[in-house]
């Protein structure tokens, strides 16, 4: 799947999409493929507010239970209602499905997330050093 | 791919929920090779069953299997196997991957009898076909007839031109067979059943599919509902547990707690709130911690979220109202009466 090339990437695997001062924040491809069938996700009020690398959401799936962690500062505009009854979109369209829209505090901290060059060769060092550990 | 017991295995092919919904349907294949298989034979093979084990090996007619526990003197779980009979003096304990050495090894210990005891392990493979197209599946690739070996029984017969051991027996809730057979041919049998499954829609599955079978079936697993601090009767295994046999490990212990009554019990309970209950998170009654759930999660089956926990006798009743801790808040659980899912006959 691709890595949409507009967005921002974390190394804890969500992806930030800014609009001006708001910021639509999921996770990857990579990410839902580690966790598998998602069945639950656990959205925070709108008015929360975002602390960089601190979990703001949980996302669950059929056997694992994970954590997604703010990109950058901010507050929860709104939660996508959507994930109440179709979780599975996570899988499905990751990069189109939406956990929260944020409005950033600095929208300048975003670029400074990895691109989708850079998350990708993130993912493949990853991977290597995952082969070597075995 | 997971650790589990020293054995690199995946924990799912094509998605758990594929699978899961394969085997209720269809028909999903399992390597559970990691299972291990010790012999016991000789002059008094039963006797030293009978020792060991809770259940009456006794009735076990020939080709034929029994779910039981291996106990230890407190009446606690070493380990939960299933029991075959070959002959009189010819008999199989099935054991747990992980548990396998241990089990050999606390047999040995109280082998005062005139039997051999045997780890088996190594000269077999077992693979699992359940669910309900599995007959409709196999039946082509055996001689064997396999609609009349009944339920919790065995045959021995060639599959795929395999001499296996064909056994009615399972982990999933659903009907199917468990295959034991010499691994130098585990692929070209696990290759045939994929390839003889597909127009049936089997799909292979992994160890996060037969977790929420069992799980659904409200079958027990080792380390989690059962283990050396939990008895038969606690787990909800009265009906394994045979007092009327001869003396058997942990046998004073069990009855005391049958006279005495239980203080605890294992119980299942659904999620009435938003939320997830997993493995090791605390229940609560009204406010005070009453005990830990043993497994959880999603059952796709039921389109619930389902586990199991054991709790003071007193809040075992179905119908009362529990809290699962699920991290910094709590959700509302009901007890229910186990298993949460039954096949229709």
């Amino acid at each position: 799947m691709d890595y949409p090339k507009q967005y921002r990437y974390t190394k804890e695997h969500e992806w930030v999409a800014l609009d001006g001062a708001t910021a639509k924040i999921g996770i990857t491809d990579f990410a839902q493929q580690q966790l598998g069938d998602i069945v639950f996700a656990e959205l925070p009020a709108v008015g929360t507010v975002l602390h960089p690398g601190q979990a703001f959401a949980t996302v669950e799936s059929v056997k694992a239970v994970s954590e997604v962690f703010a990109p950058v500062e901010g507050t929860v505009a709104a939660v996508n209602a959507e994930l109440a009854q179709h979780p599975e979109r996570l899988n499905s369209h990751p990069h189109d499905t939406w956990l929260i829209t944020a409005t950033v505090s600095h929208p300048s901290a975003v670029n400074q997330l990895m691109d989708a060059a850079a998350y990708q060769r993130f993912l493949a060092a990853q991977d290597s050093s995952d082969a070597s550990a075995h | 791919m997971v650790p589990f017991g020293g054995w690199d295995m995946p924990v799912e092919y094509s998605g758990i929920l594929a699978e899961h919904r394969a085997v209720r349907e269809r028909a999903g294949l399992f390597d559970v090779s990691h299972m291990g298989e010790i012999s016991i034979q000789g002059r008094e093979a039963l006797d030293l069953v009978q020792f060991v084990t809770c259940n009456d090996a006794s009735r076990l007619h020939l080709d034929q299997c029994q779910y039981s526990g291996l106990m230890s003197p407190e009446g606690t779980f070493v380990d939960d196997l299933v029991v075959n009979k070959f002959t009189d003096r010819h008999y199989w304990l099935i054991v747990n991957a992980a548990n396998r050495e241990r089990d050999f090894e606390h047999i040995c210990q109280h082998n005062h009898f005139d039997a051999q005891v045997v780890n088996v392990s190594e000269g077999y493979t077992q693979l699992a076909v359940q669910g309900p197209a599995t007959v409709k599946i196999l039946q082509p690739l055996t001689p064997v007839a396999l609609s009349p070996i009944r339920y919790y029984h065995f045959t021995i017969g060639k599959l795929l031109g395999v001499e296996c051991i064909i056994s009615r027996t399972g982990y999933t809730g659903e009907d199917g067979f468990e295959l034991y057979f010499d691994p130098e041919h585990s692929e070209h049998v696990w290759n045939g059943i994929v390839d003889a499954g597909q127009t049936a829609g089997l799909l292979p599955c992994g160890l996060g599919a037969r977790n929420t079978l069992r799980m659904e079936a409200g079958m027990a697993l080792y380390g989690h509902e059962i283990d050396t601090t939990t008895t038969p009767l606690e787990a909800g295994l009265g009906w394994i547990t045979k007092l009327g046999k001869p003396d058997f490990l942990g046998k004073a212990v069990i009855e005391q707690q049958a006279e005495q009554g239980l203080t605890r019990k294992l119980i299942g309970f659904e999620m009435e709130e938003s939320g997830i209950a997993r493995d090791g998170y605390a229940v609560l009654h009204q406010g005070q911690r009453v005990g830990q759930v043993t497994s959880a999660g999603p059952a796709p089956t039921l389109s619930r979220n389902i586990g199991m926990a054991y709790l003071p006798i007193a809040l075992c009743p179905p119908g009362t109202l529990i809290d699962i801790q699920i991290r910094t808040r709590t959700a509302r659980a009901r007890v229910v009466p186990l298993p949460f899912y039954k096949r229709r006959a």
